[in-house]
């Protein structure tokens, strides 16, 4: 078989300490995004359960089997569950979901949860898309711009330069760091392009390593831009798997001269946890 | 006077030999491949040879093209743009609008009778828009690049690309394809879509009668037939569309002599 480097580990996980059966409420965000889907679980507003997987072709087919793992060994039942607010590009194909709401108020609900409500700002790096978004301190959106047109600063523009260097997504960040000197970026916007230079950069002999710094920088520096027309207020968080890319992330730290929040929970789980959240304030507001 | 033009494209390399910038005594190319410079050594002594003339009768050359700093035996260089206008005049007198799409570039000039440039559009940044975006498609739907325009000529049936990235549109044509979705519908909905881009590019700069196609994605049937039915006009391809800008080159080396 080809080894497909792109491809990153799916998972589940269950709160330890939670028992749901306390839970007044038990409410569930499902995020069907173009690349990911994620279903989280909560318990009166706290963690319970979720799972993170890729999303197949079909939107209703991915939020089903999302939910099936992330009840999977646990003694809860679908049929326990309250309240479910479907969100991300898929959510009105969510067969199960009572509402949808748009991922943008999802993520800053999320983050403001998984962060803190000092946070201010939040950048959500999804697999096809990249939102700036900012955001009161209850987590209510103020304003956002976002970037759905092009892969440049997107997840999947990683996944292809993964899979073009051969190295598996996971560890493109640290290896990042593995260069004597920090090259200058890749200069291609476009992935299409900036993937036939690194190819030349491949044969005038860059290593791997430095080949993905020049990458990873040409990355941070566009999400930078997107970020210098909204305005970054303090704190900073960042949502999505790009959140677990270091190359990536620090870089972008250096360009905009602050640190990153660190996040308590899975960055990539904060639009599910969101949906989760809205689904539980529409319950205590007799809207369920 | 034999004049050459050397045309350093993202992709190809074209070589075209003249005499007194009225008649192309040879036409050569190849891929750019990885040492650009011994590639256009190779496809420039092909020229000379197609053309029966040595390297020393060669008065002049001039190059254009993405890489047109780095090409070796040219005295000066001339943007593709420049160029284009020039070997499209030179073909077609009564051009005024010229699309020419390359493998990474997409471009829309108007120009005068003397192949003078009026105004113009350049796409680079993009690959939607571009030859590559053409070859992703292709891969994705596991088609041969030649077979995607005379494959999508077979749909009469519209189906939209949500995508305009060449990433995201690659994602959506494997979606098409796990939906059962013929492979003829999906490929005309690939040159719909590359149509578009550069459709709303020429209606920016403008065009008028006779607009012209050169470029590599010239030779693709679909695309030419999208271009037609979007602007609603006849349009003339040019022949040997990849060779335009290598003539126009050539031409431009016998002003320059002149200079010099």
């Amino acid at each position: 078989m080809v080894e497909e480097y792109w491809r990153w580990k799916e998972y589940r996980w269950t709160s330890p300490d939670l028992d749901w059966k306390k839970a007044k409420h038990v409410t569930c965000g499902v995020d069907v995004g173009s690349v990911s889907t994620q279903v989280v679980i909560m318990g009166d507003g706290e963690l319970y359960a979720y799972s993170n997987q890729r999303t197949g072709s079909s939107s209703p087919e991915s939020a089903e089997k999302g939910l099936r793992w992330a009840l999977e060994g646990t003694d809860l039942t679908r049929e326990k569950i309250n309240y479910t607010v479907g969100t991300g590009y898929g959510r009105v194909n969510v067969p199960f979901a009572n509402r949808a709401i748009t991922e943008i108020a999802c993520h800053a609900r999320g983050a403001n949860f998984m962060y803190g409500p000092t946070v201010r700002t939040v950048l959500d790096m999804g697999g096809q898309d990249c939102k700036a978004i900012r955001c009161d301190e209850k987590g209510k959106v103020i304003s956002f711009l976002m970037n759905d047109k092009c892969a440049a600063g997107t997840g999947r523009g990683m996944e292809v330069f993964a899979d073009l260097l051969q190295v598996p997504i996971e560890k493109v960040g640290d290896l990042s760091f593995e260069v004597e000197q920090e090259p200058p970026s890749v200069s291609s916007t476009c992935v299409v392009f900036a993937k036939s230079e690194a190819s030349g950069l491949l044969r005038a002999g860059w290593p791997k390593t430095k080949v993905l710094a020049a990458y990873c920088s040409a990355m941070a520096h566009r999400i930078f831009t997107l970020l210098e027309r909204i305005g970054v207020e303090k704190d900073f968080a960042i949502t999505g798997g790009i959140a677990k890319n270091t190359g990536v992330v620090k870089r972008l730290e250096n360009e905009l001269k602050l640190t990153v929040s660190k996040p308590k929970v899975d960055p990539q789980i904060a639009g599910g946890v969101g949906a989760a959240l809205f689904a539980k304030t529409l319950l205590e507001k007799g809207k369920g | 006077m034999i004049t050459a033009g050397i045309d350093m494209g993202a992709k190809t390399i074209k070589v075209v030999i003249m005499e007194d910038g009225k008649k192309v005594l040879s036409m050569a190319k190849d891929l750019g491949g990885t040492d650009t410079r011994a590639t256009t050594e190779k496809i420039y002594a092909d020229a000379l040879k197609k053309a029966s003339v040595k390297m020393e009768d060669i008065t002049h050359v001039t190059s254009t093209g993405t890489g047109r700093a780095a090409a070796p035996y040219a005295k000066d260089n001339i943007t593709e743009v420049g160029a284009a206008a020039k070997g499209v005049i030179f073909i077609y007198p009564s051009a005024r609008t010229v699309i020419d799409v390359g493998a990474e570039e997409g471009k829309t000039l108007r120009c005068d009778a003397t192949g003078k440039v009026i105004d113009f559009a350049v796409n680079e940044k993009c690959a939607a828009g571009a030859g590559s975006f053409m070859e992703s498609m292709a891969r994705a739907l596991e088609v041969k690049l030649e077979e995607l325009g005379p494959l999508a000529l077979k749909s009469t049936n519209a189906i939209p690309m949500n995508a305009q990235c060449a990433v995201f549109a690659e994602s959506e044509v494997v979606t098409l394809v796990h939906q059962k979705t013929p492979k003829q519908d999906i490929a005309k909905a690939i040159h719909d879509a590359i149509a578009d881009r550069i459709t709303s590019m020429v209606r920016k700069v403008g065009f008028e009668k006779d607009v012209v196609i050169i470029g590599g994605v010239a030779k693709n049937p679909a695309f030419v037939e999208a271009m037609k039915r979007n602007l609603e006009m006849d349009m003339i391809v040019a022949n040997e569309p990849e060779f335009v800008g290598a003539i126009g080159a050539a031409i431009m080396a016998v002003e320059n002599a002149g200079v010099k």
